[in-house]
């Protein structure tokens, strides 16, 4: 074991560093003042991953011959970590660089891994995810969204739903039933689907943060070339469940876990009541204390899993608790922010006396749906037992 | 950057796990429950065959030189057989407590009696007080011409009965931590009475020692005098990891139990794995353990290797395996149902450990106050 990093890598790291500190988008209220999806913001948020990619900093483990550098995963955990320190914005493209891009890597043809992963890396082209329908949550299998095989061609019908970032996006990787007859999990094929295709109708939904950050999606004889399957006709669901693997790792990520938690102590000491700092209440001190030491565990124990990929092993039980530790993890920070500010909680971004620009409240809304987003934790509980632990399915 | 083992870590982890289940299996942890002392003398030997009562013991007094990583891999693997015996009071604290304060001539008394096994000692910390603090330290050692008098009384001493020596924690002045001394004083010294305190974690055995007017001399003072507290935080750390490495292959063992259990069991016609309440309570276990574990390892790399962070690392791991191991040992004797409450199933010796290593060296609630201290909330 060694929990220092090696001298090049520490090189690496102040490279970063400095590289942040200079290029850091400027905090403009006009552009941050915006919803997430409005054209002007879209159009910053590109740049700035474009700018990143330039500097070579984005999917650094792709192969050369797609756009990346076939970095190890120590240079991106080291660029993650000095982004989430610099508070740098996220990037806009997540969904392709964590997801589909992944995923075509694993099973994609040679011709799809020319074709996409190199705009995936620039941001010329935003991906959304197209996976739940409004009759099939947990139940992702039962979708209904059709694809009839006519030629050439896929003749998509029918509605996705939960669908973040379908407002700008340029594509969307798709479940569709290729194959009604068949038992629901092999009827299901992987698709891309050019959002500019005629047929398509984006309606934003609100949630309860009161953005739109995610949306219907509406297919009505929309048409697809043969070309844009991923995997084989019908075997879309093992297609499916390797981007999972990947968006679980995404969702679960701890890196940003810990700035929440600095966040947090920072305001309990900032904050007074009954003439004194809210940390210095026992209570307050004890639950501090044991979101500590889960943050902490969750440090640790990525640093595990990263010495596992490494060293080239299998990450085992271990990574399968990620999503549910997680996200169950960030929402409780945020719970116990809101505590924390009591009255002052529930005040909105715009409100007089409201504390760090309402940001706590967003964020224990926005946690909540990571809690059900990607495979609720219940599912979550469902594959710990059944694929870790071999317990049998309940049905 | 490594968070990992090596190769002989993981060896040493394999053989810990082989050895102990032929020679610690339930049935023999049910044995010695029964015996008077919890010790069994043919353990010792076997263990000190494969190096592990001298582990910690440097390699020039007879021991095999290694850090708390290696110890805290072998005591996860004793604390998953719940092993009965002194091992973690001997042959981790004493042994630490004499290679970082011992002269030379008490380390060449005891570490290699330690090391073979030959000899067993124990710390005697507590009084009555309960207090982990250097004020709850009050046992009187009066300088005199020749060494010490010593007159007052330890409590819940661990395996007192079969130690051969103790490290008593004494007052030689002040009130709090200036003026706490450690003394090494054998059992055999007259004035001095062990007597049992009966117990519910059958495992650890623990005593009441009363000193009437023990006279000791001056050289079994361990460090200086009135500077013993440094050498027992730094114990109390060593503590803490072991009990949470001991949790930590509790709680998995009791885990498997469960889980193996409920795919055996049938209720409603199938397997009562096949239940979604009992699953969860199974996951949620895992999504404990598992990042648990990162933490035990990082804490016992950190005791030998990063000393300004070892006793925060300490104390987030005692904190969290106190409560982890008492968890899933609650949730495990609710999957196993009745039986799992009864004598005659072996759960019991895992569940009654949980609680005993929650309080030992103290609770979770005692660490988060300590880290929030060291983390100046």
């Amino acid at each position: 074991m060694e929990l220092s990093y090696s001298k090049e890598d520490e090189a690496f790291r102040k490279e970063v560093h400095t590289w942040l500190k200079h290029n850091l988008p400027k905090k403009d209220k006009s552009v941050s003042d915006l919803m997430p999806h409005d054209p002007e913001r879209v159009k910053r948020a590109k740049e700035w991953q474009r700018k990143l990619y330039d500097a070579g900093y984005v999917a650094m483990g792709w192969s050369k011959e797609y756009g990346g550098q076939e970095a190890d995963v120590m240079r991106q955990t080291i660029v993650n970590e000095e982004m989430v320190l610099a508070r740098a914005p996220g990037l806009v493209g997540a969904s392709g660089l964590g997801m589909l891009g992944p995923t075509l890597i694993q099973l994609g043809t040679e011709e799809q891994k020319r074709r996409y992963l190199p705009k995936i890396l620039t941001a010329e082209e935003i991906w959304c995810q197209g996976y739940s329908e409004p009759e099939s949550g947990s139940d992702l299998a039962s979708l209904r969204t059709r694809a009839e095989l006519v030629g050439d061609e896929f003749i998509v019908n029918g509605q996705k739903v939960w669908t973040s970032n379908a407002q700008f996006s340029d594509w969307m990787f798709c479940l569709v039933r290729t194959d009604p007859a068949a038992p629901k999990h092999r009827g299901i094929s992987y698709i891309l689907i050019d959002m500019k295709t005629p047929g398509i109708t984006v309606r934003p939904l609100i949630q309860m943060t009161g953005d739109a950050g995610f949306n219907e999606v509406f297919f009505e004889d929309v048409r697809v070339p043969r070309a844009h399957l991923v995997g084989e006709l019908n075997q879309g669901w093992m297609v499916a469940n390797a981007t999972l693997f990947h968006e679980r790792n995404m969702l679960g990520s701890t890196t940003r876990t810990q700035l929440m938690m600095q966040n947090l102590i920072r305001l309990a000491r900032s904050r007074q009541r009954y003439g004194k700092p809210v940390a210095e209440d026992a209570v307050i001190r004890q639950k501090l204390a044991d979101l500590l030491t889960r943050v902490e565990a969750m440090r640790y124990h990525s640093y595990r899993q990263l010495t596992n990929a490494l060293k080239g092993r299998s990450p085992g039980i271990g990574a399968m608790v990620n999503k549910l530790v997680g996200t169950e993890l960030n929402h409780d920070i945020c719970a116990l922010a809101l505590e924390i500010m009591g009255s002052y909680a529930p005040l909105s971004r715009k409100a007089a006396h409201v504390i760090d620009n309402g940001t706590w409240a967003y964020e224990f809304m926005f946690t909540l749906g990571l809690i059900i987003g990607g495979g609720t934790s219940q599912i979550q509980k469902n594959i710990i037992s059944e694929r870790g632990l071999g317990m049998p399915k309940s049905g | 950057m490594d968070f990992g083992l090596s190769e002989e870590q993981e060896m040493l982890q394999q053989s810990a796990r082989e050895f102990l289940t032929q020679e610690c299996p339930p049935t023999f942890v049910r044995e010695m429950s029964k015996s008077a002392d919890g010790f069994s003398r043919e353990l010792q030997r076997k263990m000190a065959e494969q190096g592990w009562t001298g582990l910690l013991v440097p390699e020039t007094y007879g021991g095999l030189g290694l850090g708390m990583l290696d110890m805290a891999l072998l005591l996860e693997e004793m604390g998953r057989a719940v092993v009965p015996g002194p091992f973690l009071f001997s042959s981790v604290l004493c042994t630490l407590a004499l290679k970082q304060g011992g002269t030379t001539a008490q380390k060449k008394v005891w570490l290699p009696r330690l090391a073979s096994g030959e000899a067993v000692g124990t710390v005697a910390f507590l009084e009555a007080d309960d207090r982990l603090d250097a004020a709850g330290i009050t046992l009187k050692a009066k300088k005199s011409r020749d060494g010490y008098t010593l007159s007052g009384t330890k409590m819940f001493v661990p395996f007192a009965a079969v130690a051969d020596v103790l490290l008593v924690a004494v007052r030689t002045s002040g009130r709090a931590e200036e003026g706490v001394s450690l003394i090494l004083v054998e059992r055999e010294t007259p004035g001095l009475t062990i007597k049992p305190l009966e117990i519910f974690d059958l495992t650890r055995r623990v005593y009441e020692v009363e000193c009437k007017n023990i006279v000791v001399p001056k050289t079994a003072v361990v460090g200086n005098e009135g500077q013993g507290w440094k050498i027992l935080s730094r114990l109390i750390d060593a503590a803490c990891i072991a009990l949470a490495a001991d949790s930590l292959g509790g709680a998995q063992k009791a885990l498997e139990m469960a889980v193996e259990y409920t795919k055996v069991r049938t209720q409603f016609n199938r397997p009562i794995a096949s239940f979604q309440a009992l699953k969860h309570l199974a996951a949620e276990i895992v999504s404990e353990i598992e990042p648990a574990r990162a933490l035990v390892w990082y804490a016992a790399h950190a005791f030998d290797t990063r000393p300004r962070e070892a006793s925060r690392a300490a104390a987030l791991a005692k904190a969290r395996l106190s409560d982890v191991y008492s968890r899933t040992t609650n949730r495990a004797v609710q999957m196993h149902g009745g039986i799992g409450f009864t004598w005659e199933h072996d759960m019991h010796f895992w569940f009654k450990r949980a609680k005993w290593n929650e309080f030992a060296f103290g609770d979770a609630s005692f660490h988060r106050e300590r880290l929030a201290q060291i983390e100046g909330f």
